[in-house]
């Protein structure tokens, strides 16, 4: 039986966590609200933070080891993470508010990519312990248990952001301006504020909570390069369960996040993984904006469409393309060599799943983050029938659409009562769901190692035959879905995502059509995870983790969302890159990112994106110079 | 414009592949240096990974210094990175050996990334040696064939710190792991070997922290809790740091028995600096310290090399660069089926001491070294520690039996 005093020493132990997050959450929600982006690059100012912190202040030290110093130091570390994120918005971000906002996400993970080799690279692979923070190092005895000081003060660190981030908000003209530029952007705007300003000074703000809240675990925990993805996750969901854009509500979250986990692992010792995300995919089931979040300001008025416009036929040089990639794909064996016949099956997995991805964002404007989980679905599906129930490839890969469809339907129902960032991130809640259930049920999933043998039946065990049965599979899923794109369902998903409202005044049942389609995109990558495992011959969870996932937004968004075939290309492209740097160094990562930084600087709607825009304008020249002629 | 740009790149790109597809066509003649196909996680592990591979260059340029392999032929490494999931790993693995032309592949961090290339290995019947991944299924329930593994299991090395915390007659155990495969088997084989070893020892909690991801002071809180004598870690990396720090201010450790897998490695032991906690049993590397001449001219040649001290990557990395020397010599050739003959009980003289890489579990006998943990120059290091051979640990004839499919 747990006494008293204990319970209350978890308590603190609780709250000490939950001032932690909040911190750095209040700095992501700000950022969002303001700018709409999601800041993935946010975990990587929360490392620099750290970075900063055990660098700076040991040399501080020189001059006094005291606390004020050390407080100084912490400081420091944060103003100059804010400045990295004022270089971030004018340099990067600043170019492309005119685009689609979620490829800002895009270009944020390039940021990602970059910063966590760029760190590898200056700081080398060892982690660095910071110095303690001067007299705070003792522990102070509490009921007969002893609890370090410096959790005491980080205890109290939290109400005090949050009191001095209310009087900013509140007493300041750039704290109204961010609260209005939060709820209603375009009206900001119309009223002439300096919008530019503004964004640097929001992306200044968040990236110094962020830099706050990393150099303030420096006397808790050492710097080290995994700091950024060991982060990110649950910052987005503090952020999502207290309400996207509010301040208190993150404080809420993370208050409650904190003691979830300080007395869950008492419980159940295992659910260490798993408990953020069953908290978030609760609270947004019953709380469709989160427990402090307003309705988006955006809901149910009528915004610019994000993803396929308007549809048009192949013309020649569209048909000339296809055709001559077509013929190159079915005589690869014959020309490749069989490495690059199988890079190629796997790009055609991918693009598999890219396209059911963007049959989803770019049609039905249901942005998913966790599509990985139906690619995964369908990948364990095949690969346990296989090795468990020595069920033949065959079957077994007719099968995969079916279980993945039907863990798509099951997630879905809940997915469609939501729009816009909480849907997305209830998307990635369940993905994470699935993801602990691969990882922990380790009598049938192998657990973390996954399980292996997951190979072909004997007719389709050469690399040739399995290639042509990808392809076939694959063209054919995606020729399917490509039809429901310009079929009526196609056209009365893009009018539910236009406009909801209208959608629903004209008779449309929204939900259920939206429902349907996630089913059918869930099928479609569930397919596609089948065809990827008999290719691997194995499983294992990270194919359905959140790396994954965002693998696949990658690809749609260099391919391009507004266009029907962009995620192909956009799946070619991603892997092969990423197949081309690898070798090429161990800094590929850094390559990747500046590629992806590339991409959405100079393609900024995508590969396709930028070929439709070229020749648009070629036509538009060519129309003038015919109008010319016409008049004269 | 943009389309025509693209175009000129992409012509580009296809030349550098074709170019590099040619060369590596080129057939592999007599003289033609033997390749090996090393991949491992150099960027997201690079504290283990990058010392492994100066340690295994180190051993390739000594080699190749004193004559090279089969005859006068060149021993070349090709280093990729296994991009740390099993998807990328089997891909490079694929690369490495179609367009590479590599004898035999080697390498791998993560446990799952090991045994998804030891499936791959199995299935295009080549030669895998899993120096790094530590989980026991690799040489038993999912051991096959052509994969051989280097570094002592999860099994061995709990089981030398059961062995050296057995004469303490400890009751009350609680253990802390990281919740993934790794810290799972690692809890697993202690609950199994400390009943063995000491009848009426009882386990009185667990806690799986997710890796990465340490929620310490309630962790810490937890294990105190539980009011244990012993405490069984498995911990390491940015989780260790951050659980002492932790557990020093709250006196979790104080007055108690800590076991630690892996705690000695400089890996670890490095960052933790002044505040090592001290008389941890631990299995580690104690290099600044053993005397061996063949071991002390690999230190000061590394430290000449890469001025820094070598870590246990830098070890392994070595000891298998000679690993795979005498090897080929033996096999004679770089035919699958001569390797897998001259690997099987392959007997080899390494600087932590006489190795055999048994034919029955394909498991090495290399040792670990135990001890306790102190600070030396305040640093931390290990005292009191001495060599266990491997094969005194290494899982018994009979398990292993029922446990590989033949």
């Amino acid at each position: 039986m747990p006494d008293l005093s204990f319970l209350l020493l978890q308590t603190l132990n609780g709250l000490a966590s939950a001032s932690s997050l909040f911190i750095i959450a209040a700095g992501l929600t700000i950022v969002f609200g303001v700018t709409r982006i999601v800041n993935f690059a946010h975990g990587s100012f929360y490392m620099l933070g750290a970075y900063f912190a055990v660098t700076l202040i040991p040399r501080l030290f020189d001059i006094d080891r005291s606390f004020p110093i050390f407080f100084a130091g912490v400081l420091l570390a944060a103003l100059g993470v804010g400045l990295i994120g004022v270089l971030m918005e004018l340099v990067l971000l600043r170019r492309i508010y005119r685009v689609p906002e979620l490829f800002q996400l895009l270009a944020t993970f390039g940021v990602v990519l970059a910063v966590e080799d760029l760190v590898l690279k200056i700081w080398g692979p060892l982690d660095i312990l910071g110095p303690r923070a001067p007299g705070l190092r003792h522990a102070v005895e509490i009921l007969g248990h002893r609890f370090p000081a410096y959790e005491l003060f980080m205890i109290a660190m939290g109400p005090l952001v949050l009191g001095l981030l209310w009087l900013l908000m509140h007493k300041t003209r750039f704290g109204v301006l961010v609260r209005a530029a939060t709820q209603d952007r375009e009206m900001v705007g119309a009223l002439g504020v300096n919008q530019a300003l503004l964004f640097t000074g929001t992306l200044f703000l968040g990236a110094f909570l962020a830099g706050l809240g990393g150099a303030l675990q420096t006397p808790k925990l050492a710097a080290n390069p995994h700091m950024d993805i060991s982060i990110i996750a649950e910052a987005f969901v503090v952020t999502v369960v207290g309400g996207m854009g509010s301040v208190p509500g993150a404080f809420l979250a993370a208050l409650i996040i904190g003691q979830l986990q300080a007395f869950g692992i008492l419980i159940f010792p295992k659910i260490t993984l798993v408990l953020v995300f069953l908290l978030m995919a609760l609270v947004l089931v019953l709380r469709p904006w989160g427990l402090l979040g307003r309705p988006e300001a955006g809901h149910g008025r009528v915004v610019l469409p994000e993803g396929i416009l308007g549809l048009k036929p192949f013309g020649p040089a569209e048909r000339i393309l296809t055709g001559g990639l077509a013929l190159i794909l079915v005589l690869l064996p014959w020309v490749g060599d069989s490495y690059l016949t199988k890079v190629v099956i796997e790009v055609l997995c991918f693009a598999l799943a890219a396209f059911s991805l963007n049959f989803l964002i770019g049609n039905g404007g249901l942005v998913s983050f966790g599509h990985a989980a139906y690619f995964g679905l369908g990948a364990y599906g095949a690969g346990l029938l296989v090795t468990r129930l020595g069920v033949p490839m065959e079957p077994a890969l007719l099968a995969t659409p079916v279980i993945a469809g039907l863990g798509a339907a099951l997630f879905g129902f809940f997915v469609v009562r939501l729009s816009g960032i909480y849907l997305a991130m209830l998307t990635l809640a369940f993905a994470q769901i699935t993801y602990a259930v691969a990882f922990q049920w380790v009598e049938v999933t192998g657990g973390d190692n996954g399980v292996v043998g997951v190979w072909p039946s004997r007719w389709a065990a050469s690399r040739e035959v399995y290639y042509y049965i990808v392809l076939l599979v694959s063209a054919a899923a995606i020729l399917v879905l490509r039809r429901s794109i310009y079929a009526p369902f196609g056209y009365t998903l893009r009018g539910a995502r236009d406009s909801v409202v209208r959608a629903d005044a004209i008779g449309i049942d929204v939900r259920t059509h939206r429902w349907v389609a996630f089913t059918v995109a869930g099928a479609a990558a569930g397919l596609a995870g089948g065809l990827f495992a008999f290719a691997k011959g194995s499983i294992d969870p990270t194919l359905i983790s959140i790396p994954m996932s965002i693998d696949f937004l990658v690809m749609i968004l260099v391919g391009g969302i507004q266009t029907v075939l962009g995620p192909l290309i956009g799946a070619a492209f991603f892997h092969s890159i990423k197949d081309f740097f690898m070798p090429l160094t161990f800094y590929w990562r850094l390559l990747l990112g500046l590629a992806i930084i590339a991409i959405v600087l100079v393609f900024p709607r995508g590969i396709v994106g930028g070929f439709e825009s070229v020749k648009a304008r070629v036509s538009r020249a060519g129309a003038r110079q015919g109008g010319e002629r016409a008049g004269a | 414009m943009f389309g025509k740009r693209l175009l000129q790149r992409s012509v580009m790109a296809a030349a550098v592949v074709v170019g590099l597809a040619a060369t590596s066509e080129a057939v592999l003649a007599q003289g033609e240096p033997v390749k090996i196909g090393e991949l491992n996680s150099y960027g997201r592990f690079a504290a283990f990974a990058v010392p492994y591979r100066n340690g295994m260059q180190l051993a390739q340029d000594e080699i190749n210094a004193k004559g090279g392999v089969l005859k006068g032929r060149k021993m070349e490494i090709v280093f990729r990175d296994d991009g740390s999931t099993p998807g990328d790993a089997v891909r490079v693995a694929e690369e490495l050996l179609t367009r590479e032309k590599v004898a035999f592949l080697a390498g791998t961090f993560l446990s799952n990334v090991g045994l998804a290339v030891a499936d791959f290995a199995n299935q295009k019947k080549t030669l895998f040696l899993a120096t790094e991944p530590l989980t026991d299924a690799i040489t038993m329930a999912q051991g096959n064939k052509y994969t051989y593994r280097v570094r002592p299991s999860t099994f061995m090395q709990t089981k030398m710190l059961v062995e050296a915390v057995k004469a303490k007659g400890i009751k009350k155990w609680a253990i802390v792991a990281p919740n993934y495969e790794y810290g799972q088997s690692a809890a697993a084989n202690f609950k199994k070997l400390i009943k063995i070893a000491t009848p009426d020892a009882e386990i009185v909690g667990e806690q799986f922290p997710a890796l990465g991801k340490i929620d310490a002071g309630a962790t810490v809180a937890a294990l105190e809790n539980m009011k244990p004598q012993g405490i069984f870690n498995v911990l390491f990396g940015a989780d260790l740091t951050v659980f002492v720090r932790e557990g020093n201010t709250r006196g979790l450790f104080e007055k108690r028995t800590v076991a630690s897998l892996l705690t000695g490695e400089p890996e670890y032991i490095l960052p933790l600096g002044e505040e090592t906690p001290q008389g941890w049993i631990v299995t580690g590397y104690p290099w600044e310290e053993i005397a061996d001449p063949a071991h002390k001219a690999f230190v000061a040649a590394y430290r000449a090399k890469y001025n820094d001290t070598p870590r246990l990557g830098s070890l392994l990395g070595y000891v298998v660069g000679y690993m795979m020397k005498d090897l080929l010599d033996k096999a004679g050739s770089t035919d699958t089926d001569k390797l897998l003959a001259a690997l099987n009980d392959l007997k080899v003289n390494t600087i932590a001491g006489p190795v055999t890489m048994r034919a029955l579990d394909h498991q090495s006998t290399l040792g670990a070294w135990v001890g306790e943990t102190t600070i030396k120059d305040k640093k931390g290091t290990m005292k009191n520690w001495k060599y266990e051979d491997g094969a005194k640990y290494v899982f018994p004839e009979a398990e292993v039996k029922a446990a590989r499919k033949q």
